[in-house]
């Protein structure tokens, strides 16, 4: 079957019932997400599927047709997201292990709360699970990561206006 | 410091240009199973005449922020400028590098020393290079961030421009060079980002499991549910037919079946299933059937351990292991006896990566990809089984995916390695995550009965600590004893240890701070508790104990031991204003704890506050804490990190238990073996204080006193004493 990965179509051979985690991990060498549990409780190997952050060892690829899947891959090559940014400035890794799967939470949670307050940011993270006790700076990296979306989201509104002002703001949108 | 090592240096040109410089570091003893000093060097910097410096990385990076703190270092006596340094991490070689493992927070004690030495040479080689170019004294040149200047003549010449000439000179003394007056660091004491950051936010391949090889299948093994056990037959041909399966066969190993278990117990028997992908692997076990031949342990069981302790500590102890004074006449005079039996469970290590190696037999030799953090002792046992001389084993020692103590245990090495010879392919051999829980070295569990004499002032007079443990007669299992030094010994007059033992066939091991992570609970809590029957403020009767052992005790260094707790309880007492919450209204299902304890060769103590509401929900808003680990915090931001790391584990630890019925462990995964959340995170208010004394590790001494903190901010809100481990045995869990 085929499956729409970082903006890519790509053949996969494996079987229907495959989870997406070893499809990624083997067949496409995608190995940034992890295997921490197989029961979908710890959240190292979560993807985006359609923007949500899902857990990609329960998920089968059977599940996925027409679906985009975003890995840690396809968050930004550079690691010029907000996400990463923040990430790197708050220093939040230890073992980094987990952190394929925090970082995609967190762009899951800024996407749909662009400023979250604490309990949000519980609320969102508390079932991904660090071993090595990063939360204190996932949650800074997080509210980080917000102050630079304001930033960059403030850029884009006054570009839009501007382009409004000279009445190409359609175009921009499409 | 007094540094057990020798050393000396060897300098080479590198083939692109510039030089490589190596320094020989003999193995220290401070660890076991090091391999004898030898006089052969090791590489650590590399100039090349781009400028660019790269130093190797020669410790195993388990989480703890090795690999970018001990360039760091090499980086500051150097004078590099850190944005042209390179990490590269070494492979093992123990003759080039000397004892390479991760383990007991051992690497900053054993490596600050030698590490400046080999930048502060490489530094002095430059500056020779470049004096001699521009004829002028070596005293009137000085470095700074990758440069040679000299100020009179105002030139000035980059690393990489005199690499090549400083490569032809010879070595400095390595015991002549001078090293740089802290005062002028630029790098060290500076936080530095980790130097993976970046590959780790893109998801590039860093870890054991990440290894792809050409050919690679992938293999799951499955082992006796009951720890000696071992497999008769299986369904094999089954298991064959099934979807992607290329191999399964037994594997006959060595049935571990003493009550001490040995660290490195070789190859557990079990069964292999190797196929094209590991999900396919997996599945097929689902399918497997095997008669299992038990040898030893299944009549073991949670409950039966429990009973045996109680009944140990009712009986007369085995063993005496420490007598000062007269504890049982002390007894008989105090003015006020206290009593109490406190005890902790099994507890498995549960890193976030699984246990596995990638093992791939090419060219006459095998090619190791491992995440151990003992990788060498790995080495050896995969020659030892597997009959192969060790120096035709190469092993790429891999990120992993934490360590806390688990990967010192490298039986998965020996897994991977016995499976590809088999197989005749590149295997990547996978542990579940139900494997792992259930093949875990585990943190013993123990039992303490503590019994102590306070005179009329709540002055503790007595101490007797009998503890039970795992073992046979006086030798105890894996991480299971108890040091004839444990707090408060040395500073209690009347002071008697006492020891039981008790058969286990179950392997046991280091978890993060052994020992002191189960022992502090037990200790700190019964201070608290005589603190409490004393009518004390426990932060007055812990200084009353440490103030009598530095006055009392002749040996120094335990006075020093004594004067750093005290440091470390006083600091915390005043960031958490302690005194005020003392002697302030105190309001139902709130209240703060306080502990102190030394371990590892840090010094930490902890306040907790916590909220308790009805239902035995515990919110730990806040835990502040207080450190010394000497001179140097090298890098803060990871510095910072392993005492925020050490906390939350602490919280975890006491949430979590393995259990055991008909000899096999009842939890399989994260849910019955939980790990802290987010929303349970407390706000977390972290000091230093500084003193003279050579720097530290922080892997562990951070951890233990937490425990006990928190414990002890439950009794104070609630009125309840936490005597046993995990919280949920008392009915409390985290909000």
């Amino acid at each position: 079957m085929q499956l729409r990965v970082n903006n890519q179509i790509l053949t996969v051979h494996a079987a229907p019932e495959t989870p997406l985690l070893w499809v990624l991990r083997e067949e496409l060498t995608l190995v940034g997400s992890k295997f921490g549990c197989g029961m979908g409780l710890c959240g190292a190997c979560t993807v985006l599927v359609d923007g949500h952050a899902t857990r990609s060892c329960i998920t089968p690829i059977s599940t996925l047709d027409g679906k985009q899947i975003t890995t840690i891959e396809g968050l930004s090559a550079e690691g010029t997201h907000p996400v990463q940014k923040a990430w790197n400035e708050v220093d939040v890794p230890q073992c980094g292990y987990c952190q394929a799967g925090q970082i995609l939470t967190a762009k899951a949670l800024l996407d749909h709360t662009p400023d979250p307050t604490d309990e949000q940011i519980d609320a969102a993270m508390s079932n991904n699970l660090c071993r090595c006790g990063t939360y204190p700076r996932i949650r800074k990296a997080i509210h980080r990561a917000a102050e630079m979306g304001k930033s960059t989201h403030a850029m884009l509104e006054i570009r839009e206006e501007l382009l409004a002002a000279k009445g190409e703001s359609n175009a921009i949108k499409s | 410091m007094p540094l057990n090592r020798r050393s000396f240096l060897t300098l080479s040109a590198l083939a692109g240009g510039g030089f490589a410089l190596r320094m020989n570091l003999a193995p220290l003893e401070a660890l076991a199973q090091r391999p004898a000093p030898k006089f052969i060097p090791s590489a650590f910097i590399q100039i090349a005449s781009t400028g660019i410096v790269t130093i190797t990385a020669p410790a195993p990076e388990i989480g703890q922020g090795i690999r970018t703190m001990l360039p760091m270092v090499i980086a500051e006596e150097l004078d590099a400028a850190w944005s042209q340094v390179v990490v590269k991490q070494a492979e093992l070689n123990a003759e080039a590098y000397g004892f390479q493992g991760a383990g007991g927070s051992m690497s900053t004690p054993n490596l600050f020393d030698p590490m400046r030495k080999v930048g502060a040479a490489g530094r002095a080689l430059l500056v020779s290079a470049a004096a001699k170019r521009w004829g002028v004294a070596e005293s009137e040149c000085t470095t700074k961030a990758g440069r040679v200047s000299h100020a009179a003549s105002g030139k000035s010449l980059g690393y990489g421009e005199v690499a090549d000439e400083a490569a032809k000179l010879p070595l400095p003394d390595a015991d002549k060079l001078v090293l740089k007056n802290p005062k002028d660091y630029t790098i060290v004491g500076k936080a530095q980002l980790g130097v993976d950051n970046h590959a780790l936010f893109t998801g590039k391949p860093q870890f054991a499991i990440d290894v792809r090889l050409p050919g690679m299948l992938y293999a799951v093994y499955e082992k006796s549910p009951v720890y000696a056990g071992k497999p008769k037959s299986a369904n094999l041909d089954e298991i064959l037919k099934m979807p992607g399966v290329k191999k399964a066969f037994l594997v006959e190993g060595k049935v571990n079946n003493s009550g001490v278990i040995e660290f490195d117990g070789g190859l557990e028997p079990g069964v292999a299933i190797v196929a094209e992908s590991w999900w396919q692997a997996n599945q097929a076990r689902k399918s497997l059937k095997v008669e299992w031949e038990f040898v030893r342990g299944t009549d073991q069981s949670s409950a039966g351990f429990e009973a045996a302790a109680q009944k140990l500590l009712a009986s007369a102890p085995q063993a005496n292991t420490r007598i000062d004074g007269d504890a049982e006449a002390a007894l008989k005079s105090a003015a006020k006896k206290v009593e109490a039996v406190y005890s902790y469970p099994f507890l498995a290590h549960g890193t976030l990566e699984p246990q596995g190696t990638t093992a791939w037999f090419h060219d006459g030799g095998l090619e190791i990809f491992t995440q151990s953090q003992l990788p060498g002792p790995g080495r050896s046992a995969i020659a030892k089984t597997l009959g192969l001389d060790e120096k035709t084993i190469t092993v790429r020692m891999l990120r992993a995916g934490g360590g806390f103590g688990r990967r010192l245990v490298s039986e998965f090495m020996v897994e991977a390695a016995w499976i590809a010879r088999v197989a005749g392919a590149p295997v990547q051999l996978l542990w579940s995550r139900e494997d792992d829980i259930h093949h875990d070295p585990y943190r013993p569990a123990g039992w303490h009965k503590f019994t102590a004499g306070l005179d009329a002032q709540g002055k503790v007079t007595a101490w007797r600590q009998n503890f039970v443990t795992f073992g046979e007669g006086t030798h105890t299992a894996s991480s299971a004893g108890m040091g004839k030094d444990e707090f408060p010994a040395g500073a209690v007059e009347n002071y008697e240890q006492n020891l039981s033992t008790m058969p286990l066939w179950l392997r046991t091991g280091p978890l993060r701070a052994p020992g002191a992570n189960a022992l502090c609970f037990v200790g700190q809590s019964f201070i608290d508790e005589l603190a409490v029957a004393g009518k004390r403020d426990p932060l007055e009767l812990q200084r009353e104990i440490l103030t009598t052992g530095i006055q009392t005790t002749k040996d120094k260094q335990r006075a020093h031991y004594f004067e750093r707790m005290l440091g470390v309880l006083n600091q915390v007492a005043q960031e958490s204003k302690w005194s005020e919450y003392q002697s302030g209204a105190k309001t139902k299902g709130t209240g703060m704890g306080i502990s102190v304890y030394a371990c590892h060769l840090g010094y930490f103590a902890h306040v907790a506050r916590v909220e308790v509401d009805a239902a035995k929900k515990v919110r730990v808003t806040d835990v502040w804490a207080c450190g010394d680990v000497g001179s140097e915090i090298i890098n803060p931001s990871g510095a910072l990190a392993q005492v925020e790391g050490s906390i939350l584990e602490g919280m975890s630890q006491m949430i979590q238990q393995i259990t055991l019925a008909d000899g096999r462990v009842e939890q399989t995964n994260y849910h019955q073996h939980p790990l802290l959340r987010m929303r349970q995170t407390p706000a977390l208010h972290l000091s230093w204080r500084i003193t003279d004394n050579p720097p530290t590790g922080l892997g562990e001494p951070a951890l233990p006193s937490t425990i006990s903190a928190i414990a002890n901010a439950i009794f104070a809100a609630t009125g309840e004493r936490i005597r046993t481990l995990p919280l949920s045995k008392s009915g409390y869990s985290w909000a």
